[in-house]
């Protein structure tokens, strides 16, 4: 059959069930991406004969002698497209993985048709940027600022990979062939509880083209758990890699690799297996009772499990002061209980690995990981194998946030390669996202807080009890966490807190931004304006009585000495901006008619910049022989544009420009050791190592150029390409030639998460609810963010507007549901519905202005707590305009209008 | 989504070339749900692309959709109608009604979303409101009709045989011609329907017709000689449809979608009564 994809014919055969995206990225050009391979995203746009379509839904054949556009194809003689100069003109993409899409279908509209974004975007799906700069390029709005020399820091410089992302020549994890590559697929349990029985694998080894197919007797019988963190002990070795018990619909029990995805997934159907199928338990309550199933017994129950007969992997309690005797002599007492929902990240780009034996010998891991170094300790451990003989690394990681804190295809390609010596590739469906991967820990969470008469905080109580699922990966981490930075933001003598981190037989939860602060800031946040309403203090007030304050300890429930501190304050700040953004009178007006209530709703957030576990990176910075640098740093960008900040933060100290900076990163082989990039360390480790390596191979650069010339130190300056010595210039190519030492020019230097600085940030929301039907819209929406110095405004805003975008969605409408049976029920894009270009408003988005003692260049990290005080603010704008406090979410319409009916009673 | 087991793609120019209709089989209209899903127990994709059947057909009579009509011509078709056809926007409010792109438009087709026969699938709220009737080819036997709304006969359920094919629904021109009242809420922006309600008046005769989808398991349909009474309307739906007839999904809880049902029921009856 003959095809003509971006103006060049191609002669070849699809397969007859073939989609046309697999077709043109089996032809070797990746840039349309597979996001969910059912038509939802839209990340597989091309077009047809001139017009969009989502290439994975049309069959391959259909397409015979057909004009095919892909992104690819949009540039013209090394010109780009006016729309692909518009996306990067205003930095439209965060890990580019849905860009493609976006700029098919941007690209595709007319004018007339522009004037109607939301309607025209609802089959592109974003999970980065919360579309407000996707709208801003088709606007043509510039946000990206130049690179001048020695003013990187506090400039929108263009992310370095803007170029190949918009083009679609960048390359994801699957976006690479190879020769002689298997397909690996699993089977999963179809049971929530059981034992495995028998496996037959004759069927499945028939299957022409299967070359393996692995049990739990096949794999290393090594207790592990698959979340990674540097003090690996925080968690418990409850898992092994393949099991013969299952403990939740969806965990893989058979692997099988063979030379196509169809014939693995032929052999997947034809693996017989016999369960015994054991009693179940899908409510962390229900499974803390006596009598309940138990998830975890034997050896796995040994790992660090405190209590497996009842359950419970972790308990944590801690009080300081005396909460009861406060609670006795407050004025007023507000107790409620909350409940939050179990949410997926749907980062673009599905978990994948591709592995191979390379020339030295060596296992090579490509894979979509936040945790390169982690990830390779973690395997080598699980295969025996030296830590020198594997490498991981990723390319362009699409999407993370906190999903990819996880080994979760690494360890079976390994084993494939290594039992095949051929390279093995796994790529997640949409589908396995949610039901074999993680997700937030749903929590019931009990608050109580007394105050005096002034509002002042007299003493605050929290009891969580959290859904870690089958396995208990992050859960310890987490718990604490629900005990920590949300109890932290108000000052207050008393507090305590008791949590615990419940098994049951559902899909594990994990890291997810916000980590385990997401979930009690709903419940702190609503219960401070319940109890402001029993002492008629407004929200702001109630606040700012009771806000951390500048000198003030940061403490939560433990009396014990921590590192906690305020490097910079601006909690005062973010309140004024929001309550002066409400008092501007912006913002959409509430529709017509009685039946529409409006409300306003505030929460406020203080978080730690460093969790309190071990966290450290190191950089190393060197100048090379044309008189660039190169900086090497461990950390993982994932579309946090993180190495970014750290070349812009090393051009400043430098005083050069950022595009004289070139980078390795998220590679074992070409990095130093780096702890993972997750829960802000990008910012406040990894970058802090770059600031430390930058100054000191400026000093040492000194100091070659004042033995070279004879010029004391103190007179020279280092400036973009050379350095001035008094009157005499030296460039840095003859410094580098002339140096008479080598180790002079490359620098080392490491960064620790200690002390943890603390950031501050605000949320307010002005909303219409429709007391007949439930619909909530939201009319104004404003974050006041402290985040220290700035370090890339663009960026800074691009963090925050994807931070409340995917506060919206948990807020209003996003929720894994699990049925009777333990199987989730909805997952698909279709039937999870995250948020599409019009679910989202424009957030007004303010920065206080501080700079932080601890931070590089005063900056404190943003990419993690956008969200955490967005389901709060929501439904306390929610209950402002209700009169009725709602306490579970998500707050759609479907489950907030029984209660609004009881209004008109 | 690639098809994995499919082995073998057939472009008939007819369907009498398909003589003997087997397990596997499946015949292939756009393609958009069919790809959208692991397909394992079909083997052979038979195209209907190339019997090249007319997509609309507009006359005196009505409006003859074949059922391989693009949504994209339905909706583009609305500018092309007979001004009489006071009902003509309707086809793009329906249209407008789905879940998916009008990119997906380019190529999923009507006739697929009918017998998709999902609770919200919009052109089975449109052809039922508009009172279409469907010809459906057996393979064996005469070609016979049927009333859309009777065809849909569940969540996912319809009256279609084994490799019988749905060739076209005709709107008749008297629906066409007639007054209508459009409602819909979805839980997201431009998400899937959770309830979709229309009403039509016929302008001369002041018959009412009250067609009740996305919130039912299938649609539901009160035909009323003149417009009732707000009491007789709620009691016509109290007695037809039962609690478990709501549909219980992601996209709307049972009593939220009842809740909604009466409400914009009452909006329509009053809005076509004025």
């Amino acid at each position: 059959m003959n095809y003509k994809i971006n103006g060049k014919s191609y002669s070849a055969e699809p397969q007859a069930g073939q989609c046309l995206r697999t077709f043109i990225r089996d032809l070797g050009l990746f840039g349309i991406k597979k996001g969910c391979d059912a038509g939802d995203c839209g990340a597989c746009t091309v077009w047809l004969d001139g017009k969009p379509v989502h290439s994975c839904l049309i069959p391959a054949f259909r397409a015979e002698d057909r004009e095919i556009t892909t992104v690819q194809g949009l540039a013209h003689n090394g010109e780009l497209h006016p729309m692909q100069k518009a996306f990067l003109g205003a930095q439209a993409y965060q890990c580019g993985f849905c860009t493609a899409g976006m700029i098919m279908t941007a690209a595709s509209l007319s004018e007339e048709e522009k004037k109607d974004l939301p309607f025209r975007f609802k089959g592109n799906l974003c999970r980065c940027t919360g579309y407000h700069s996707i709208e801003d390029a088709l606007h043509g709005h510039t946000a990206v600022e130049e690179d001048k020399p020695g003013h990187a820091c506090g400039a929108s410089l263009q992310n370095p990979f803007g170029e190949s992302i918009v083009t679609g020549n960048a390359h994801y994890t699957m976006d690479v062939a190879m020769e002689g590559m298997l397909h690996l697929k699993v089977v999963r349990s179809p049971h929530a509880h059981a034992r495995v029985k028998a496996i037959r694998k004759d069927k499945a080894l028939a299957v022409s083209g299967v070359h393996e197919v692995f049990t739990w007797e096949d794999v290393p019988r090594i207790l592990y758990t698959t979340a990674t963190h540097d003090d690996f002990h925080v968690d418990p070795d409850d898992t092994y890699m393949l099991d013969n018990v299952v403990r939740f619909i969806g965990q893989r029990v058979v692997a099988v690799v063979a030379e196509t995805e169809g014939a693995a997934e032929e052999a997947c159907r034809l693996v017989e297996i016999d369960y015994e199928v054991l009693p179940a338990v899908f409510d962390p309550e229900e499974a803390m009772l006596p009598g309940a199933p138990i998830l975890h017994s034997g050896p796995s129950a040994l790992s660090r499990i405190q209590d497996a007969e009842h359950n419970v992997f972790m308990k944590i309690e801690g009080e300081v002061g005396d909460v009861e005797k406060n609670f006795a002599e407050s004025d007023a007492i507000y107790e409620g209980t909350y409940h939050t929902n179990k949410i997926q990240h749907a980062h673009m780009e599905t978990h994948g690995s591709i592995t191979w034996i390379g020339e030295d010998g060596r296992m090579h891991v490509r894979t979509s990981t936040q945790t390169p170094h982690l990830t390779k300790n973690k395997l080598a451990y699980l295969f025996s194998m030296s830590p020198q003989q594997v490498h991981v690394f990723t390319e362009r990681v699409g999407g993370g946030f906190g999903a990819r804190q996880e080994v979760l295809t690494e360890d079976l390609c390994v084993l494939a390669t290594l039992k095949t010596g051929r390279p093995v590739k796994w790529e997640f469906t949409r589908t396995e996202e949610f039901t074999a991967t993680v997700s937030r820990h749903p929590m019931k969470i009990t608050i109580k807080l007394g105050a005096k008469k002034d509002g002042t905080l007299t003493a605050m109580q929290i009891h969580t009890v959290s859904n870690t699922g089958a396995y208990g990966n992050h859960g310890g981490e987490v718990l604490a966490s629900s005990l920590g930075s949300a109890m932290a933001t108000y000052r207050c003598s008393n507090k305590k807190g008791v949590g615990y981190a419940v098994y049951t037989n559902t899909v594990p939860s994990g890291a997810f931004r916000g980590y385990g602060a997401t979930q009690p800031a709903f419940a702190i946040e609503s219960a401070m304006d319940e109890l402001g309403l029993k002492l008629g203090i407004d929200p702001f007030a109630m606040r700012r009585k009771n806000m951390l304050q500048e000198h003030d300890p940061v403490h939560s429930i433990w009396p014990s000495p921590h590192d906690g501190v305020i490097g910079s304050y601006g909690f005062d700040q973010c309140f004024d901006l929001v309550e002066a953004a409400f008092a501007s009178g912006r913002g959409e007006k509430k529709p017509e008619g009685e039946d529409w209530l409006e409300g306003k709703g505030i929460a406020g957030h203080a978080q730690d910049c460093v969790p309190p576990t071990e966290h450290r990176s190191e950089a190393h910075l060197g100048l090379l022989a044309d008189g660039s640098y190169h900086l090497a740093i461990g950390s993982a960008e994932f579309g946090n544009g993180i190495t970014n900040a750290q070349r812009q933060v090393a051009a400043s100290v430098l005083n050069s420009s950022a595009s004289r900076i070139s980078m390795d990163f998220a590679d074992t082989d070409l990095t130093p050791y780096d702890t993972g990039t997750f829960a802000s360390t990008g910012t406040s480790v990894a970058t802090l190592a770059v600031n430390n390596a930058a100054a000191a191979l400026r000093d040492s650069l000194l100091d070659v150029a004042s033995v070279l010339t004879g010029v004391p130190v103190l007179e020279c300056r280092l400036e973009n390409d050379h350095v001035q010595c008094g009157s005499r210039s030296l460039t840095l190519k003859e410094l580098h030639t002339n140096s008479p030492f080598r180790d002079k020019l490359h620098v080392s230097r490491k960064a620790y998460g200690s002390p943890r600085s603390t950031a501050f940030l605000v949320h307010g929301f002005r909303i219409a609810v429709h007391r007949i039907t439930g619909e909530i819209r939201i009319l104004q929406s404003i974050q006041a963010f402290d985040a220290g110095t700035l370090l890339n405004p663009m960026q800074a805003l691009g963090q925050v507007e994807g931070g409340v975008a995917q506060g919206i969605g948990t807020s209003l409408f996003e929720c894994m549901v699990i049925d009777d049976t333990g199987a989730v029920i909805n997952p698909t894009f279709r039937n999870y519905r995250i948020p599409a270009f019009a679910d989202i408003p424009r957030t007004e988005v303010f920065f206080a202005k501080t700079h932080d003692a601890y931070g590089p260049m005063g900056a404190k990290p943003l990419g993690e707590a956008p969200i955490i005080p967005i389901p709060a603010a929501l439904g306390n704008a929610l209950a402002d305009a209700t009169g009725i406090r709602f306490t579970s979410l998500p707050l759609s319409a479907d489950r907030i209008f029984a209660q609004l009916a009881e209004l008109q009673k | 989504m690639d098809l994995h087991t499919i082995t073998e793609v057939r472009r008939p120019a007819n369907a009498d070339a398909i003589k003997k209709w087997e397990k596997g089989f499946a015949w292939l209209a756009g393609g958009t749900w069919l790809f959208s899903e692991p397909q394992v127990d079909t083997h052979t994709l038979i195209d209907l692309e190339s019997f090249k059947w007319p997509s609309l057909q507009p006359s005196s009579e009505g409006l003859e959709i074949a059922s391989t009509c693009r949504v994209i011509e339905l909706d583009q078709f609305v500018e092309k109608a007979p001004k009489d056809w006071t009902a003509a926007p309707l086809l793009r409010e329906c249209c407008r009604s789905f879940l998916s792109s009008f990119k997906i438009w380019n190529e999923a087709t009507v006739g697929g979303n009918v017998i998709m026969s999902l609770p919200a699938g919009p052109m089975i709220s449109l052809t039922s409101a508009l009172e279409g009737v469907c010809t459906l080819w057996p393979r064996d036997g005469k070609p016979h009709e049927m009333a859309v709304v009777d065809f849909v006969t569940g969540n996912h359920q319809n009256a279609l045989q084994p490799g019988e094919l749905l060739r076209s629904i005709r709107l008749p021109a008297s629906a066409l011609k007639k007054r209508y009242a459009f409602r819909r809420f979805t839980l997201t922006h431009f998400g899937r329907s959770e309830v979709l309600i229309i009403g039509t008046k016929c302008q001369e005769k002041g018959d009412f017709l009250l067609t009740i989808t996305a919130a039912t398991l299938r649609p539901m349909q009160f035909s009323f000689k003149s417009i009732p009474s707000a009491e007789d309307l709620k009691r016509t739906i109290d007695d037809a449809v039962p609690f478990s007839l709501y549909l219980d999904d992601t996209h709307g809880s049972p009593a939220h979608r009842k809740h909604l049902t009466y409400y914009f029921s009452e909006q329509i009856r009053a809005e076509l009564s004025a």
